[in-house]
């Protein structure tokens, strides 16, 4: 964001905020718009995370499909390390309370959410980083699949609840919350990407040799990115744990890590305010917009054919591949979102460069 | 002896799981070959024929029933290609890859609407399915005969790949695929050919695969894909021997975790699928060609 629309921007930021807090106060849980409060929170959790796996693929060139992963230790952790203590006994029923007996505030959870994904990913980075592309994919796929099945391992039980629910945590109050949160940090990450390691992580994803001969440290720079992505991973894991109130291992599969790859598509790969509209617009559709699809209507004597529970889904993919078939660009392609752009009617390529291999 | 016949029947499960995994691995290697795709739906063509299994003999004899889900699931492999791959020739390779993602998606949601989302009870093939002993350990026929059919199916895809017009084609393109399109190769019936064998192969391996383990579910598919692409990587990309040995690797191995579950005292079980990866992610690093893989240089 340049310096002229840096005031702008902020008045808009709040704007946002209170409009939110608006709507939250406003909307009743039983009235139909309150999927709408859903698709909202659930929407900023996915845009950080398909944020932070855009650093990866879009801006990187490494093709990780690890996200899922970091996101179920952020969730573990967030939720391991802030149950109430008198809650223990009863989350840990198995395993006498487990072994952990404190609880800490909810934004130390938060912030080591983030930092044990990082520890987490910096030790599988320094070997898998090696690989190349589609080698680097299903290695980390792989990785992902370890983790899960550690987490659910009853040795570890005391630690993970094994197989079981970890819940009782505290959660957000608030719809800003998981706004705030997410904004930060994909401000952070949009900082990262405009400074020079930025220039750098494209210039390895435009051509890794050219860059290497220009001094790119490429074994340095790759580990920056995949720790920093799995950094804020982690910490939407951790949100994503709030929302929903209880954490299991097993829906952190590679379904998941798809369905984000997939918002990443959608959005256009290596443009950040893309990963994020197509975040909402994903949720919006999978949760919420589609779901008169899952019903059966009745037009006078006839019964509309096709629609019963499941069709929804069946719409959904067919519209995803014809988006990844012929408008391969993404909503944005490669360029940014910008207000001042939109206003002044020009449209001005951005000076990125392709995202091809 | 009572050694031999408790772990007996992890033996067998372990070569009856790792030749349905052979035949699904030999789908994934002769397509990276060519294509350079790692094929995220082949897994998932895989599920489609154990359903298509279901619901076809629950109207048809079985005698009918089986070939028909062969060309079926050998025409949805063939349409997939044409339809979600072929318009992406010339798109970068990770176009490709993502929309095979989508098409795993779409056939995972498609089987999850028309079965509900329940699983679906894999119809007992007569003969194929019926309890046999071996060696004092009582198991299917279908264990016993897994190993052996695989290894006809792959002698025989071994000769077409040696012997015939169409094998060197295949060869050809997968050296390269640029110059063997010059060379007046037509691809795309070179690249059908591949996604049809590959489909008739995952068609027979989900056939095996469902008389062991009846309950068929939409998502069924991915973990045998996943470790039998893991399997492909194992035995070096592009190499069919190579997936084969790689295959009955990880099923011996996944099964030999279940058999020293008996003995440790932690439960271990939890990672019989994660082990997969763990192989994966060692031979990688200390041969990232895999077993027979070919060495690879990079161009500038």
């Amino acid at each position: 964001m340049k310096k002229k629309e840096l005031i702008p921007g902020l008045i808009l930021i709040a704007a946002l905020l209170v409009l939110l807090r608006y709507l939250e106060l406003h909307i009743s849980p039983q009235s139909q718009w309150a999927m709408l409060l859903t698709v909202l929170k659930k929407g900023s959790i996915y845009a950080l995370v398909a944020v932070s796996m855009n650093l990866l693929n879009g801006f990187t060139g490494l093709f990780s499909l690890g996200q899922a992963g970091f996101m179920m230790i952020g969730a573990y952790t967030y939720a391991v390390l802030t149950i109430p203590a008198e809650q223990r006994e009863m989350v840990y029923m198995y395993y006498e309370g487990g072994i952990i007996r404190f609880a800490l505030p909810s934004i130390v959870g938060i912030i080591l959410a983030g930092v044990v994904a990082a520890v987490f990913a910096f030790l599988i980075g320094l070997p898998v980083l090696r690989l190349k592309s589609d080698y680097l994919a299903i290695a980390t796929l792989g990785f992902a699949e370890i983790m899960r099945a550690l987490f659910q391992w009853d040795t570890l039980g005391p630690l993970t609840n094994g197989s079981n629910m970890l819940r009782s945590y505290p959660t957000f109050k608030t719809i800003l919350y998981p706004f705030i949160v997410s904004g930060v940090c994909i401000a952070l990450i949009v900082m990262l990407i405009n400074s020079t390691y930025g220039r750098a992580f494209k210039a390895i994803r435009d051509d890794e040799i050219a860059a290497e001969a220009m001094g790119i440290n490429l074994a340095h720079h790759k580990r920056i990115a995949f720790t920093v992505s799995s950094f804020f991973a982690g910490i939407s894991g951790a949100l994503l744990a709030m929302f929903q109130t209880n954490v299991q291992a097993k829906s952190f599969n590679s379904a998941m890590t798809y369905e984000i790859l997939l918002i990443v598509v959608i959005g256009g790969i290596g443009s950040v305010t893309g990963s994020v509209i197509s975040s909402f617009l994903f949720i919006a559709c999978s949760e919420w917009l589609l779901r008169f699809l899952d019903e059966t209507h009745v037009i006078g004597d006839v019964t509309l054919p096709l629609m019963r529970s499941g069709f929804r889904k069946v719409v959904f993919s067919l519209i995803i591949m014809v988006i990844v078939l012929f408008f391969r660009q993404g909503i944005m392609g490669n360029r940014e979102f910008s207000f001042t752009r939109l206003f002044s009617g020009r449209s001005k390529k951005s000076k990125g460069g392709k995202a091809d291999e | 002896m009572d050694w031999f016949s408790r772990n007996l029947p992890y033996f067998l499960a372990g070569i009856s799981v790792g030749g349905q995994y052979a035949l699904i691995a030999i789908g994934y290697t002769m397509v990276y070959g060519i294509l350079r795709l790692i094929n995220f739906a082949h897994g998932d063509i895989f599920m489609v024929a154990g359903l298509l299994m279901v619901y076809l003999s629950a109207s048809l004899p079985v005698f009918l029933a089986i070939p028909l889900v062969i060309i079926l699931t050998v025409l949805i492999g063939f349409t997939v290609e044409r339809v979600a791959y072929k318009p992406l020739r010339q798109a970068p390779r990770m176009s490709v890859m993502i929309s095979a993602i989508g098409v795993s998606y779409l056939l995972q949601n498609l089987a999850l609407y028309i079965t509900g989302g329940l699983a679906q009870q894999y119809p007992a093939i007569p003969w194929v399915s019926d309890q046999i002993t071996v060696f004092g350990a009582s198991t299917k026929r279908v264990t016993v005969i897994t190993p052996f059919l695989t290894i006809i199916l792959v002698i025989l895809l071994v000769i077409l790949i040696k012997k015939t017009k169409i094998g060197m084609a295949m060869r050809a393109a997968s050296k390269d695929f640029e110059t063997s399109q010059l060379m007046g190769i037509r691809i795309n019936s070179v690249i059908s050919t591949t996604f049809i064998i590959g489909s008739f192969l995952a068609a027979i391996g989900s056939l095996l695969f469902f008389s062991n383990y009846t309950g068929v579910t939409p998502t069924i598919g991915t973990m045998p894909g996943l470790k039998a692409f893991v399997a492909a990587v194992f035995g070096g990309i592009g190499s069919i021997p190579g997936a084969v040995i790689g295959a009955f690797i990880i099923g011996i191995c996944e099964n030999m975790i279940m058999m020293l579950n008996q003995y440790v005292r932690f439960d271990i079980s939890n990672f019989k699928d994660a082990f997969a990866f763990l192989l994966l992610i060692i031979i990688l690093l200390f041969k990232p060609t895999g077993l027979f893989g070919e060495k690879q240089t990079d161009k500038v």
